[in-house]
């Protein structure tokens, strides 16, 4: 698609574990819940980096990390060139302005008693410097005409809005700050099929207006296809592999993404006889306990002796033009989603 | 395994079919729900069917009607609020609507039987799964505890849950997502029902364990000829497994078809455009096609056809006029005016 800049976000084998305790007054750590553990990538600007994985395997908890929402336990996020784990006080305040959230569920996550004014024009609230007092509403109006709202709308309340409005809300009020970098943790499941690719199609507008950077976090395999540049599939708190969206979908490498990809139901029923479908056994582990060396080995179908004593990196390997954490990484045609 | 003792009489008896009704017809429903900001009409003139060893899809988007459909056909709508104004539901002929509350029970979970859509709040979180599961026999079949815990047990192996002898006195939250719903998918064919209504059963599931689930309900219903609703949103399930399709808009059916004549041509402009707006590789980059506006209030419901704001091809008697549902072939109908034009891919 589009060329695109020089790296706007840096992630150095960022890792986020939550604390696993016991007893009652006196809390013991008894391990760690690894949400995320070790995942390392760059963003550049105008780019879309999909991010996608099973339930629970850490998209949420990246995304936070990477707001500066949550601390990182080690590992390093890199904004314009200025680590923000190091930032503090007013300079972290500017690096927070950034970089902004889309959140997934446009019913809860806006405040009820708030003005949709108030709720676009928060951030100026916070960041007090960046639209003087006085022309504040103005903005705001512009904010809602270019996510397609009625800026005579200013004064309604969150639930005088569909959940399309309220994706658009939350979506103005994101770009308030002027971002570069903007993070959408499934910014369209809540929504229905009929208004998921308004959604989309804004999403895609803004970001060619603005020069945003996306990080794009869904479960549909189809929408993250047709928005992304790249594509990074998680499976327990690590990226397994990472590419262009053609690598990912056309040759996928790693057997995870390959079972992911051809578990898709494809929304054309022609030859649905004759697909090919991996249908993996069991759950995902347990991110408190991964298993040691690869950690999909427990369900792969391709898993060696090697896959328990040594984990596979994220680097290119013989046979594939792109990054893959599979000691038996291959290239592989999957009857995908389209 | 059928079990012809709990046949109720002036019930038809299982397997016996009248010859030209179909195992389960859905017939002009109406559903209204009474409540203080007025009439809402839930579902305004449903009708679709379904025979033994079929699956009907039933599509459609959230607050079209879909759950509410069901919930007549099971006989659990709460009366009031609910009202059901017309409409007939036949089972092997017979409209269920007609009959006393007691002869319903015997066909509730027993022969027509529903998976819901969240298993963690179907499932009772004190009962262990294996009690919950027998309990189905030994209320239904009247089996000793001993028997009803062994069926329990081949039940769980027969939903594929590992170790099922070794969890069958686990609570529910000791299990996954994927696995509570096999668990509700093995107390809902426990009794080894004709019909089976999954209410979207994957929806809270990620796509790996929703191809293992969608394997598991194929299985189970080729196995014993069972008729299976499948409700849901998701254009890729419907086209992976169904044999046809219901599709619901504002409480109305707007389009029934056979699965591969629905994908290849449409023959209504909402079917359509859901269709139109799925992501596609070859058009990466550009603009998505989108249905424009938004999906009806019930409360202010458009007049005429209810899709006539959003549809591209609406004439002025699309706003005055309902459409009734046009038959197009021998297993096809549309609620549109204009079948045709959508038909032939008419401009909009
Ligand atoms: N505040 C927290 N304390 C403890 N554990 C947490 C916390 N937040 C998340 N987790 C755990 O971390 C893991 C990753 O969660 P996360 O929400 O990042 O997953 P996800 O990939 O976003 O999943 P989903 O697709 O369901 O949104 C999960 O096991 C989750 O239970
Ligand atoms: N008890 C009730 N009282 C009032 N209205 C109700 C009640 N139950 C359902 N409705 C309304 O009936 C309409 C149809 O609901 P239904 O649950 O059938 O939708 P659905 O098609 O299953 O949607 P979803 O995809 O969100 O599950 C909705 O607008 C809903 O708000
Ligand atoms: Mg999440
Ligand atoms: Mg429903």
């Amino acid at each position: 698609m589009a060329a695109h800049g020089e790296t706007i976000l840096e992630v150095r084998d960022l890792v986020k574990h939550f604390p696993l305790t016991q007893g009652i007054v006196f809390k013991r750590q008894v391990g760690a819940i690894k949400a995320v553990d070790g995942v390392s990538f760059d963003l550049r600007r105008g780019e879309t980096l999909g991010v996608v994985g099973e339930s629970g395997c850490g998209k949420s908890t990246l995304a936070k990390v990477l707001m500066a929402l949550e601390r990182p336990t080690s590992g390093s996020v890199t904004i314009d060139g200025k680590d923000i784990g190091k930032a503090r006080g007013s300079e972290l305040k500017r690096m927070r302005r950034n970089i902004q959230m889309v959140m997934q569920d446009p019913y809860t996550s806006l405040n009820p008693r708030m003005t949709v004014g108030d709720i676009v024009g928060e951030p100026f609230e916070i960041h007090s410097d960046v639209v003087p007092k006085d022309g504040r509403r103005q903005r705001v109006q512009e904010l809602l005409e270019v996510v397609g709202l009625n800026p005579d709308h200013i004064n309604r309340y969150p639930h005088q809005f569909s959940g399309g409005q309220r994706q658009r809300i939350g979506i103005a009020r994101g770009l308030a700050l002027q971002p570069e970098i903007i993070i959408c943790d499934e910014p369209v499941s809540a929504l229905d099929v009929s208004i998921q690719a308004q959604v989309m199609n804004l999403l895609d507008r803004l970001q060619k207006e603005f020069n945003l950077a996306y990080i794009f976090i869904a479960h549909d395999l189809s929408v993250v296809r047709h928005i992304s540049d790249r594509v990074a599939v998680m499976y327990l708190g690590k990226i397994v592999e990472l590419g262009k969206d053609n690598e990912i979908y056309e040759k996928p490498s790693h057997p995870y993404t390959q079972a992911l990809l051809s578990a898709v139901p494809v929304p054309n029923p022609d030859g649905r006889e004759s697909r090919e479908r991996i249908i993996l056994q069991g759950d995902p582990p347990s991110p408190a306990n991964p298993p040691t060396g690869c950690r999909f080995r427990t369900r792969c179908w391709k898993a060696q002796d090697i896959c328990a004593k040594e984990e596979p990196l994220l680097q290119i390997r013989p046979g594939t033009d792109h990054l893959s954490a599979c000691h038996f990484a291959e290239a592989h045609d999957v009857v995908h989603a389209q | 395994m059928r079990n012809p003792s709990v046949e109720t009489q002036g019930l038809p008896a299982r397997g016996a079919h009248a010859a030209d009704e179909p195992l389960l017809a859905v017939d002009n429903l109406h559903v209204e729900f009474h409540t203080r900001q007025g009439v809402a009409h839930a579902v305004n003139g449903v009708s679709y069917s379904l025979n033994a060893g079929e699956t009907l899809a039933v599509l459609g988007e959230s607050g079209s009607g879909k759950s509410v459909t069901a919930q007549a056909i099971m006989g659990i709508l709460d009366m009031p609020p609910a009202r059901i104004p017309a409409g007939e539901i036949r089972f092997h002929g017979t409209d269920l609507l007609k009959l006393s509350d007691k002869d319903r029970s015997q066909i509730r979970g027993q022969r027509i039987a529903m998976v819901f859509q969240d298993a963690l709040s179907a499932l009772n979180p004190v009962f262990t799964v294996g009690w919950q599961i027998a309990e189905m026999f030994r209320v239904h079949r009247g089996m000793s505890r001993g028997d009803a815990r062994k069926k329990a047990v081949e039940l769980m192996d027969r939903v594929r849950i590992p170790g099922a002898k070794q969890r069958i006195d686990d609570y529910p939250h000791q299990f996954s997502g994927g696995m509570r719903q096999r668990i509700m998918i093995a107390m809902s064919i426990a009794l080894d029902p004709e019909v089976l209504i999954a209410d979207e059963p994957t929806t809270a599931l990620d796509v790996t364990v929703q191809a293992q689930i969608m394997e598991l309900l194929a299985e189970l219903r080729q196995e014993s000829n069972m008729g299976l609703i499948l409700i849901t949103h998701d254009l890729g399930v419907v086209a992976d497994v169904a044999d046809k399709i219901a599709v619901m808009y504002g409480g109305r059916i707007v389009e029934n078809a056979p699965v591969h004549d629905l994908y290849r041509n449409p023959g209504h402009p909402y079917t359509k455009g859901l269709l139109e707006s799925i992501p596609r590789v070859d058009l990466k980059g550009q603009e998505l096609y989108a249905i424009k506006g938004m999906p009806p209030n019930l409360l202010e419901m458009p007049s005429g056809c209810a899709f006539h704001p959003r549809c591209p091809y609406r004439r002025d008697e699309c706003a005055t006029a309902v459409p009734p549902l046009y038959s197009i072939s021998g297993t096809r109908s549309s609620a549109c005016h204009y079948w045709r034009e959508v038909f032939d891919g008419g401009s909009r």
